[in-house]
C-alpha cells in the first residue's frame, strides 16, 4: 500500500545542531502511531518538519506523494494535515463555540469569513462536536476560563472540525485524569481507520492502551519500531531510557514505562 | 446578546440598550445651537480623531498589531482634501499662492487630478489605504510583528514627515495647506455655518466608522482577527493565511486614518507635516489605551476625552498637560489595562461602590452572585428549565 506520509532521509539542524537526522518514516492510510522518546529526542522538530514550521536541511517529506518542501503552514493545513499542540493552545478570548467556528471545515479566506456564514452542516457539526468532548454547558464561556482538561479536549474537538486526513497528536493526555485519558484513547483509536494517526505521548500506559506500532525516536534518528511489547525489551530503547545497561535494566524499564509520565 | 426571548422588551431595557445612542443623537442635533463655535468645531476635531482612534483599535486592540505610523494615512488624507480646497478657490489659469514663492510656473502634475471633486472624495481614504494596504502586504508578509513592527512603522512615519518637510515645490514643505480661508460651494471653509455642517458630517462619519468596526469585529471575521492576536501559530496551523487578514485590516485602518486626517485638517484649517510628527501618531495609541482596547466605543471616547481634556487644561496650566498625560497612560497600563470603558464593562463602577460601603444587593453571596462563569451556568440552567416548562425542544445555544 501507498504510504500516505513518508520522511525521506531528514535531517534538521540548527547551527550546527542535528535536531534530527537522517529520519526516515512512512505512515499507511488509516494507521495509528504512536512516537516515544526522550526529552530532546527531536519529536517536537518531526512535527515542526511535517507542518511546515521548519524547513529540513536535507531529505524530503512526501504527502500523498506530493512534496511539502517550501509549502506554507497554511496551505500544508489546507492539504490535510492538522495538528494538535503540546500544551493546549486555544483561543482564550473566544468561546468552546467559536474557536471550534474558526476551527471548521470551509473556506478561510478573509472575505469567506466576513461575507458568507457558516453553513447549516457546519453548525451541526459544531454542536456535535461541543457535545463529544462535553463542552456544551460552558460553550459560551470564554475558553480561557475552562480547565486544563476541557482546554485539551477543546483542542482535540478543534483538530476534528478540521477534519483532516492525517492527524498529528502532541501529548493529548498530558494532565488529563485516567478517566479522561481513557476516553482520549478510545476516541484515537476510533478515529484511526477514516485518518490517520500519529500521537506523541510520555504516558507509557496509555500508548500500551493504544495498541499501534510505536516509533522510538533517539537523538533524532528512529531508534527502532514495533509493537509496545517488543519496542520494550529492546536493549537499545532501554539503554537510551535509563542509561544504564547492566542487568537489572529490563526489571527497570518496565516498572519506568508503568508509571506514567515518568519522562515529561 | 442574551437576551431571552420570552422576555418583552420594555421601555426600561430598550433604554439600557440604546441610551448611548440616544444621548449621542440627540447631542448632535442640539449641541451645535448651545456650544459657542470655537467649543463646538473643537469638539468636531476631536470627533473627527475619533476615526484614526477606531481603526487603531482595530489592528491593536483586536489584531495585536501597534501601528505608530497612522500619521502618515492621517496626513495623506488630509493633503488630499487640502489640495482640492486649494484649487477648487483658485480662477481659472490661476496657481495656488505659494507656488508662485519658489517660481513653480506649472500645476505639477499629480496635483491635476484634485481639481475634481469626485476625485478627490475617492483619494481621501483609497490613497491612505493603498499606501497601508502596500506597506502592511510586504511587512506581514515577511512575518514582521511585535517590537518590529512596531520600529518599522515609526521608521516609515519618519521618512514621511522628512520627505514632506523638504518638498517646498511640490506641497508647500513644512509649512503645510492651508484650507479655512479656502472657499466651498461659495462659503468659506473655517465659516461658522460651514463649521456646523463639518460638526454634521463628522458625526455621520464616525458613526459609519463605528458600524464598519463592529460589522468586522462581530463576526467569524473579528474571531479570527482576535485569533492573529492571541496565537497566530495556531490560527495558521488551522489553514488560516494571516497575512491576508492582517492586510485587510491595517488596509482598512489605513483608510479611516485617511478619513480622519481629511475631516481634521477642514476642521482645524491646515494641514501640515506635522501631522505626521512621531509624538502624534503615539497619543494616537494612548487615547485607544485610555478608552479601552477592544472596545470601539472606547476608542472614540478616548479621543474625545483626552484631547478635550487637553485643550482645556492647556488652557488654564499649559505646562501641565504633557505630565498629566504620561500619568494617565501610566495609570491605564498599571491599573485598568483595558481602559475606561473594558474598567466600566467589567462592573469597575460597582467595584468602586463596593470599596466605599455600599456593596451591591445580592441574594446569596457576593463572590457568587457577581462572579460571570457561576451567572452564566444559572442562566443556562434557567433557560433550560423554561424551555422545558414551555415544551420547546431547542435550547438555545446561539452565541
Amino acid at each position: 500500500m501507498k504510504s500516505l506520509l513518508e520522511l525521506k532521509a531528514v535531517s534538521v539542524s540548527f547551527d550546527g545542531f542535528l535536531a534530527l537526522n537522517d529520519l526516515n518514516l512512512a505512515l499507511a492510510p488509516g494507521e495509528l502511531r504512536a512516537v516515544i522518546g526522550p526529552n530532546g529526542a527531536g519529536k517536537t522538530t518531526f512535527l515542526d518538519v511535517i507542518t511546515g514550521k521548519v524547513k529540513p536541511t536535507k531529505g524530503d517529506v512526501l504527502f500523498r506523494g506530493q512534496s511539502l518542501l517550501g509549502i506554507s503552514e497554511h496551505r500544508i493545513a489546507r492539504l490535510g494535515i492538522g495538528r494538535k499542540f503540546q500544551t493546549p493552545r486555544v483561543y482564550q478570548n473566544l468561546s468552546p463555540r467559536r474557536n471550534l467556528e474558526l476551527a471548521v471545515k470551509g473556506s478561510h479566506s478573509p472575505f469567506a469569513l466576513l461575507l458568507g456564514r457558516l453553513s447549516g452542516e457546519q453548525r451541526d457539526r459544531v454542536q456535535e462536536l461541543l457535545a463529544v468532548v462535553g463542552l456544551e454547558a460552558s460553550a459560551s464561556l470564554p475558553a480561557g476560563s475552562l480547565s486544563h482538561g476541557q482546554k485539551q479536549w477543546l483542542e482535540i474537538a478543534m483538530l476534528l472540525a478540521q477534519d483532516p486526513d492525517l492527524l498529528l497528536v502532541d501529548e493529548p493526555v498530558a494532565g488529563l485524569s485516567d478517566e479522561e485519558t481513557e476516553r482520549t484513547g478510545e476516541l484515537l483509536r476510533h478515529l484511526a481507520g477514516d485518518h490517520t494517526v500519529l500521537v506523541i505521548e510520555h504516558d507509557m500506559d496509555f500508548i500500551r492502551e493504544l495498541d499501534c506500532p510505536v516509533t522510538v525516536l533517539h537523538e533524532g534518528h528512529v531508534l527502532c519500531e514495533g509493537s509496545m511489547e517488543v519496542v520494550q525489551r529492546d536493549p537499545r530503547v532501554i539503554e537510551v531510557y535509563l542509561g544504564v545497561e547492566d542487568d537489572d535494566s529490563l526489571g527497570g524499564v518496565s516498572a519506568a514505562a508503568g508509571s506514567p509520565q515518568e519522562m515529561s | 446578546m442574551t437576551i431571552t426571548s420570552n422576555s418583552a422588551i420594555t421601555p426600561a431595557t430598550f433604554l439600557r440598550r440604546w441610551w448611548p445612542w440616544i444621548a449621542i443623537i440627540a447631542a448632535a442635533l442640539i449641541l451645535p445651537f448651545v456650544l459657542p463655535p470655537f467649543r463646538l468645531n473643537l469638539l468636531g476635531r476631536f470627533l473627527s480623531l475619533g476615526i484614526v482612534a477606531l481603526g487603531i483599535d482595530l489592528i491593536w486592540g483586536f489584531t495585536g498589531l501597534l501601528s505608530l505610523g497612522q500619521g502618515i494615512f492621517f496626513a495623506l488624507g488630509g493633503y488630499a482634501i487640502a489640495m482640492y480646497l486649494q484649487l477648487d478657490s483658485l480662477e481659472p489659469g490661476q496657481l495656488p499662492e505659494f507656488f508662485g514663492l519658489y517660481g513653480v510656473k506649472e500645476l505639477p502634475l499629480f496635483w491635476q487630478p484634485f481639481n475634481s471633486a469626485w476625485f478627490t472624495l475617492v483619494a481621501i481614504w483609497v490613497v491612505p489605504a493603498v499606501v497601508a494596504g502596500l506597506l502592511g502586504y510586504l511587512v506581514f508578509r515577511n512575518r514582521i510583528k511585535g517590537v518590529y513592527f512596531s520600529i518599522l512603522t515609526q521608521a516609515a512615519l519618519l521618512v514621511f514627515f522628512n520627505f514632506f518637510n523638504g518638498q517646498q515645490k511640490l506641497i508647500n514643505g513644512t509649512n503645510g495647506l492651508k484650507t479655512d480661508t479656502a472657499s466651498f460651494f461659495g462659503q468659506m471653509v473655517g465659516s461658522d455655518a460651514m463649521q456646523r455642517n463639518l460638526f454634521w458630517i463628522t458625526v455621520l462619519l464616525v458613526i459609519a466608522a463605528w458600524t464598519l468596526c463592529r460589522w468586522l469585529t462581530s463576526g467569524r471575521f473579528g474571531d479570527a482577527l482576535i485569533a492573529v492576536r492571541d496565537d497566530e501559530p495556531r490560527l495558521r496551523f488551522t489553514g488560516y493565511n494571516p497575512t491576508a487578514f492582517k492586510t485587510l485590516v491595517f488596509t482598512v485602518a489605513g483608510a479611516l486614518a485617511g478619513i480622519s486626517g481629511a475631516l481634521y485638517t477642514v476642521q482645524s484649517g491646515i494641514v501640515s507635516p506635522q501631522f505626521m510628527a512621531v509624538p502624534f501618531s503615539i497619543e494616537m495609541v494612548i487615547w485607544v489605551a485610555v478608552g479601552g482596547r477592544g472596545t470601539l466605543i472606547g476608542a472614540v471616547f478616548g479621543a474625545v476625552l483626552i484631547n478635550y481634556a487637553k485643550s482645556l487644561i492647556s488652557e488654564q496650566l499649559p505646562e501641565t498637560w504633557l505630565f498629566i498625560q504620561g500619568g494617565l497612560f501610566l495609570l491605564v497600563v498599571t491599573a485598568l489595562p483595558d481602559g475606561v470603558v473594558g474598567w466600566w464593562r467589567q462592573g469597575g463602577p460597582g467595584r468602586i461602590l463596593a470599596m466605599l460601603g455600599s456593596s451591591p444587593a445580592t441574594a446569596t453571596y457576593p463572590g457568587l452572585d457577581l462572579d460571570p462563569e457561576v451567572q452564566a451556568e444559572r442562566r443556562a440552567i434557567e433557560s433550560r428549565a423554561i424551555a422545558e416548562e414551555s415544551g420547546a425542544r431547542e435550547i438555545g445555544g446561539e452565541p
